[in-house]
């Protein structure tokens, strides 16, 4: 691997601890997130995939008890967004999230994808209406819906519903898009409508993805990242880890010894 | 263990269908009693305040003469009593129940105000109207008003508003939230345009059965002072009264009141029998106002669930 493949760093853990309370289920993460590429997270149930991924969001502040430490840097601009001083909301505005289980609200289909907007105040028409429809096209679910956008999303299908959970999160241009298991609920055919969707999408937006299915990272990411009760294992290109990990432990878990 | 034979597990499953039997006859049985007792009531009061379902009952003041007797005071007091009752007690409780569940950090505080809220609850409401009787009346000087009345029940029911709320809200999910939040929504945004709107059919059912038992509370509102024989309504709003002058537009929540159960409770404690069938007439159509408001209740609750789904 030589250095002028590795792209620019658009995140990184660095010594990230986290703690629910007194237990601790993060353990001193070191991890480069690369821009415009897609990481993969893997690991058997429990293993802390959920909650490092929800560091990056400050969703863990929502909730009383919850402590960081260490850092996640992101760039360019070097923000610690685990800094007492960084206002969680920024960070939201700045890091997308899409849900394992489709979330939509219980409003249109139009009013969900404009949410973001009218959170940073945007109620201007014409603009709401290009940017949802902008971000809907990004969602790959505009032809199935732009002839009912005044229906109520709760009633699309579930793929449908986390095509537009991803829609609302793409309105607001996120630097940073996270997917915790999107597609768990989904069949194979929405299933593989979500991958190609990734897969476009990070010509735009760099992502970081939750999975358990070991053919989904390796169809869909650039990098994999192992996780094993709350450490880091093993990072490194897709490739390398599906084909030659470096820990045992990595190889264990890809084979299907484990986990 | 050997596997059980067919026989063996007819016999199992014919006793479980036995018990299944026997509870669903206790359960009818049961239903069919409370259902009986309200029938009966309403039926009882229907019958005996029959003479008295005149256009003239509604329109009438109170009076001497049983058969001129009315209860247009009573119903015009309880309404507007509940007028200024709901528009107190919502906003209130709503507000609380919203800060208890949204924003309040779990400490000891919250712990005494939740065990507060809940005591609240089981306060006999005769100790509401000494309370309100020494501030409403007394300390802002509200005097026995319907201003007065309506803060005492306001302050009766502030404990259900704020529960049903409570649990209203907590009934939404909390991807919801987070699905909110993870766009960078504020929590007030979060509450305005998501907790609010869907909290909203179960902070109305609260609302409506704090208002029916309001509408029934007999004690606070006599302690209070609620006069029992009155003949005049409260002054409309720009209206003209004795002197020349106008009424103000706020000019009627200072007026001197009665309500329905106060009503009826002065003509049952009459000598004269016929006072009786006055008493059974103004019970029905009290009866006829809680029902009717459960009933608008039921339907506003199924039209606005009809769109929250998860
Ligand atoms: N709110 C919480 N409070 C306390 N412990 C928690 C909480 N959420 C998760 N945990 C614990 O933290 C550890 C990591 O959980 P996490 O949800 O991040 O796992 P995960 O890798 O996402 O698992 P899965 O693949 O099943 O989603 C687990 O041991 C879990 O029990
Ligand atoms: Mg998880």
């Amino acid at each position: 691997m030589q250095i002028h493949d590795t792209p620019a760093l658009k995140a990184e853990a660095r010594n990230l601890n986290f703690y629910y309370s007194e237990k601790q289920a993060l353990k001193g993460i070191n991890m480069p997130i690369y821009d415009k590429k897609v990481t993969a997270l893997i690991g058997p149930s429990g293993c802390g995939k959920s909650t490092y991924l929800r560091s990056f969001n400050r969703m863990h502040d929502l909730y009383p008890g919850n402590r960081y430490e260490g850092e996640i840097r992101f760039f360019p601009d070097n923000t610690n967004l685990l800094s007492p001083d960084v206002d969680p909301i920024e960070v939201r505005m700045r890091i997308g999230m899409v849900f394992q289980k489709p979330n939509p609200f219980p409003k249109t289909i139009f009013e969900n994808v404009a949410y973001g907007l009218r959170v940073r105040g945007e109620n201007n028409k014409r603009t709401l209406d290009d940017k949802v429809e902008h971000a809907l096209k990004g969602a790959a679910i505009w032809d199935e819906v732009k002839d009912r956008l005044q229906d109520m999303a709760p009633n699309l299908s579930g793929g449908q519903q986390q095509r537009l959970c991803i829609a609302r999160a793409l309105a607001t241009d996120p630097e940073l898009l996270l997917f915790d298991e999107p597609t768990s609920a989904l069949d194979p055919i929405a299933t593989g409508a979500i991958e190609e969707l990734v897969h476009e999408l990070k010509k735009r937006v760099t992502i970081l993805i939750v999975t358990h299915n070991m053919q989904q990272a390796a169809r869909v990411s650039d990098y994999t990242a192992y996780m094993y009760l709350g450490e880091m294992i093993e990072f490194g290109k897709t490739d390398q880890i599906f084909i030659k990990p470096n820990d045992k432990r990595t190889e264990d878990y890809i084979t299907g010894r484990m986990g | 263990m050997k596997p059980l034979t067919t026989e063996q597990i007819r016999a199992v499953i014919a006793k479980g269908k036995f018990r299944d039997n026997l509870f669903k006859a206790v359960g009818v049985f049961c239903l069919a009693f409370a259902l009986l007792v309200i029938v009966a009531l309403i039926a009882d009061m229907l019958i005996k305040g029959s003479e008295r379902f005149t256009l003239d009952f509604f329109l009438n003041f109170a009076s001497r003469r049983a058969t001129q007797a009315g209860i247009l005071s009573a119903w015009v007091g309880s309404l507007l009593v509940m007028l200024v009752t709901a528009l107190a007690a919502v906003p209130l409780g709503v507000a609380a129940g919203l800060y208890l569940e949204e924003y309040a950090k779990r400490n000891w505080i919250t712990n005494i105000i939740e065990i507060n809220i809940t005591n609240l609850a089981a306060v006999p409401s005769i100790v509401y109207g000494l309370l309100a009787l020494g501030i409403f009346v007394y300390q802002f000087g509200f005097g026995q008003s319907i201003l007065s009345a309506g803060l005492t029940l306001a302050l009766l029911i502030l404990p259900i508003i704020i529960v049903a709320t409570r649990e209203a809200i907590r009934a939404i999910p909390a991807m919801i939230r987070e699905g909110s939040m993870a766009v960078g929504a504020t929590r007030w945004q979060t509450c305005r345009y998501h907790i609010v709107p869907y909290a909203m059919p179960g902070i109305l059912t609260g609302v409506i059965i704090g208002l029916a038992r309001a509408i029934g509370e007999t004690a606070p509102i006599i302690t209070i002072g609620a006069l029992t024989f009155i003949a005049f309504l409260p002054p409309v709003p720009f209206s003209e009264i004795d002197g020349g002058a106008t009424a103000g537009m706020f000019d009627w929540v200072m007026s001197p009141f009665t309500v329905m159960p106060i009503q009826i409770f002065n003509w049952t404690s009459r000598p004269d029998p016929a006072f009786e069938v006055n008493a059974a007439a103004a019970g029905f159509v009290l009866m006829a106002m809680v029902l009717s408001m459960n009933a608008v209740a039921i339907y506003l609750r199924y039209k606005m669930r009809k769109n929250i789904k998860w």
